[in-house]
């Protein structure tokens, strides 16, 4: 009797501390977040927020998610656990994408139609800089001491390259048209930026802001304008980066060191943002047009599953434990 | 000086701050509170201080816009206004964009405003400008006073962006090296609409064609294009009553369209004289397609994929009115002008030309893939737009119409096809 009652506790208290990992999903034109168990490969759960949701994020701790509600002009930050609203924060018109700092105590958010990257004080939930950069901007990448921050502009077609201390541009690199995505590498030595209308990915090198490598991608049946690439993400251990194609419906699979295209996986419709689960051992993609998010698996190159979500799904983040 | 400018405006490389909006299209009242928003925004940012990114300034480009006035003809419709503005306030919004990117790399732009008036010569204004050194001309000029310009001497000098003729002579034998077509060539837009109709096998066509000159050239186009296609044209009729039918319509078109089985109503009539009487008014229930009922367009205010609601709202906010086809050809020449200058680092005029003609060129306009031009003939090539009043109805290049170097060039003349020799 004693014992039965030990063990049925021991379970339960296993179970309770088991956390799943989940993926947070915006759709665009839903104006929800659909939540998705990876393990289950499942939608567990679907909420309202704020219009025309895009941008999300985590911060480190997995226990606040923050959203871009791009027709509210303002950042929503959510509990991760309820998906209840806390707070929002100014952010300036038009809110797209943004990136934390190491410390989360910075969120730095590119105003796609306002030609800024407005500077947020996590704490005191204000503004406290913008800075103006090229038109449309979006792509927003950060080294891991959080001291460069990398904004893409769609419109000007460059990489601003901004010193975190002084919030001024350092540097601006010309790339191809309509750059979407800055992502720096693991060790901080190269900043991938991918340019959706000129069809490629460039390898800048942060020390001298020279472009190192310029990827194409070339899919046999697949005409060269409809490769658009949007979502960059690498692994930690330098082997591999994804780079999601748009509407060539495919992630390109890219050795790290050699720049060169491993492998094309045939995903859902128009895929755009990527993220990683905190093991790096499954990719989730985001297809706006098929309305699906695919599950890949890292080790095996291979896509497991899609999962339907809402509308036009835009971003994804998946909590870090 | 003969020659009245109506407007001459100088933007310096002062950056102005790129509009606040939404994706939602807004009200003329909330594009006013934006407008304020963005003035305390702005005011906010001078308080603390900071300084624009600004590089030394190492080129600056003129460029001229160029129109004529014209007498105007009476209109069919009441409802929308007579433009007098057509192709400002696209150049005004791509100067901005340019100046955003060359702040950052020392390029500064200056965009003047002209007008020809009634009684004044294209060509000896014209000369006047190239006097001043001017090379980038964005001109908002038709066929006939297009071919005035290329008999100018030394007009080979300077580049040409023209805005708003179709006729597909200007791209072929009429062509010139430094003549870029922005508008849409006739062909382009009857394969454009002569895909979809064939995608709904609408293949049986009644071809209903104005009085007027552009009408004929369209109708030409269309009748090529269902050449290309293999669509039958059952009845072919010229629409050439004279008297305004505002009150007599429903007397007149039923007897007008009573002709053998067709699938679809197309109507060439460029000035709008007559081709929105047509509809819901045939013999039979038909659609109208061509320059009325579905139309295909450059721009139109119902586009809102791949960033164009962006555009929509900047433009409205600008300008208080609809962007027009002249003003988006208006803001992708300055735009092409600048993207050329930006990867080029030069604003001599062989290079730009080069540039654009070359492989490398490629610019982003709202359509979702990159426009650039045909190097055999200058002319953009872009997707289609084939919309209803009040609705999206479908982009062309239509799936499935393939092409080995790009898709784009399905619609309209292709190189072999052509005629232009540089």
């Amino acid at each position: 009797m004693k014992i039965i009652f030990i063990l049925l506790f021991y379970s339960f208290f296993n179970f309770n501390f088991v956390k799943a990992n989940l993926a947070y999903i915006t759709n665009e034109k839903d104006n929800t977040v659909s939540v998705i168990d990876i393990k289950k490969k499942k939608v567990i759960k679907t909420v309202k927020v704020g219009q025309r949701p895009r941008g999300i994020i985590m911060s480190n701790d997995g226990k606040l998610v923050l959203i871009c509600a791009s027709d509210d002009d303002r950042v929503e930050v959510r509990d991760a656990e309820t998906l209840k609203l806390k707070y929002h924060l100014p952010s300036g018109p038009d809110p797209e994408l943004f990136i934390l700092s190491p410390e989360n105590d910075i969120l730095y958010i590119a105003n796609e139609d306002d030609a800024m990257v407005t500077v947020v004080d996590m704490n005191d939930k204000m503004i406290i800089d913008d800075i103006p950069v090229g038109v449309e901007p979006e792509g927003m990448g950060l080294t891991n001491n959080g001291k460069v921050l990398v904004n893409t502009s769609e419109t000007t077609n460059m990489a601003h390259f901004i010193n975190t201390d002084t919030l001024e541009i350092t540097e601006n690199v010309l790339v191809d048209a309509r750059p979407r995505v800055a992502m720096f590498t693991p060790d901080n030595k190269e900043v991938w930026v991918s340019a959706e209308i000129g069809g490629t990915v460039k390898v800048i090198s942060p020390s001298n802001h020279e472009v190192t490598h310029t990827i194409g991608f070339e899919i046999p049946g697949v005409n060269e304008e409809s490769i658009q690439p949007v979502g960059v993400r690498h692994t930690d251990d330098g082997k591999y980066t994804f780079v999601a194609l748009g509407p060539a419906n495919r992630i390109a699979v890219i050795d790290q060191k050699t720049k060169k295209v491993i492998k094309y996986l045939l995903v859902g419709q128009r895929v755009w943002q990527l993220a990683f689960t905190p093991d790096q051992k499954t990719l989730l993609s985001t297809n706006g047009v098929s309305n699906d998010v695919s599950i890949i698996n890292v080790d095996k190159l291979k896509v497991e599953k899609s999962v339907k979500v809402g509308r036009f799904p835009w971003g994804v983040v998946i909590s870090p434990n | 000086m003969r020659a009245k400018f109506f407007l001459i405006i100088s933007f310096c490389i002062i950056f102005s701050i790129s509009s606040i909006v939404e994706t939602r299209e807004l009200s003329i009242q909330q594009l006013e509170e934006r407008k304020k928003a963005d003035l305390e925004r702005k005011k906010a940012r001078e308080k603390r201080g900071k300084k624009n990114f600004q590089k030394k300034i190492s080129i600056t480009t003129d460029v001229v816009f160029i129109s004529k006035e014209r007498e105007v003809p009476p209109v069919l419709s009441n409802l929308d206004p007579i433009l007098e503005d057509e192709g400002f306030y696209g150049v005004k919004l791509a100067i901005e964009d340019n100046l955003t990117t060359g702040r950052f790399l020392g390029h500064d732009y200056k965009a003047e405003f002209h007008r020809v008036l009634l009684d004044e010569d294209i060509g000896i204004e014209f000369k006047k400008l190239m006097k001043k050194g001017k090379k980038f001309f964005v001109v908002d000029f038709n066929h006939n006073e297009l071919l005035s310009l290329m008999k100018i001497p030394g007009i080979e000098e300077v580049l040409i962006f023209n805005t708003r003729a179709k006729s597909d002579s200007l791209r072929n034998e009429e062509c010139r090296k430094n003549f870029f077509h922005i508008a849409p060539s006739y062909s382009i837009l009857s394969d454009a609409l002569t895909q979809y109709l064939v995608k709904k096998k609408w293949k049986k066509w009644f071809l209903v064609t104005g009085p007027k000159k552009n009408d004929r050239l369209y109708a030409d186009a269309l009748k090529k294009s269902a050449k290309k296609f293999n669509i039958k044209i059952k009845d072919q009729k010229t629409w050439d009553f004279t008297s305004d039918l505002r009150r007599t319509a429903g007397k007149e078109v039923p007897i007008f369209t009573k002709t053998s089985n067709y699938d679809v109503l197309v109507v060439a009539d460029e000035a709008g004289e007559f081709g929105e009487y047509l509809a819901y008014r045939t013999w039979d229930p038909r659609p109208v397609v061509g320059t009325q009922g579905l139309k295909p367009n450059s721009w139109h205010r119902t586009h809102e994929q791949w960033g164009a609601t962006q555009m929509q709202n900047r433009f409205r906010r600008e300008s208080g009115r609809w962007m027009t086809e002249v003003d988006y050809h208006s803001w992708t020449a300055v735009r092409a002008i600048g993207e050329s200058i930006t990867r080029t680092n030069s604003n001599n005029v062989r290079d730009v030309q080069e540039y654009m003609l070359g492989d490398k060129f490629g610019l982003g306009a709202y359509k979702g893939v990159k426009v650039s031009f045909r190097s055999w003939n200058g002319q953009l090539r872009q997707p289609v737009l084939l919309a209803a009043p009040r609705s999206m109805v479908s982009v062309s290049p239509q799936d499935g119409y393939i092409h080995p170097v790009s898709e784009l060039d399905t619609l309209g003349k292709d190189r072999p096809e052509s005629s232009c020799k540089f």
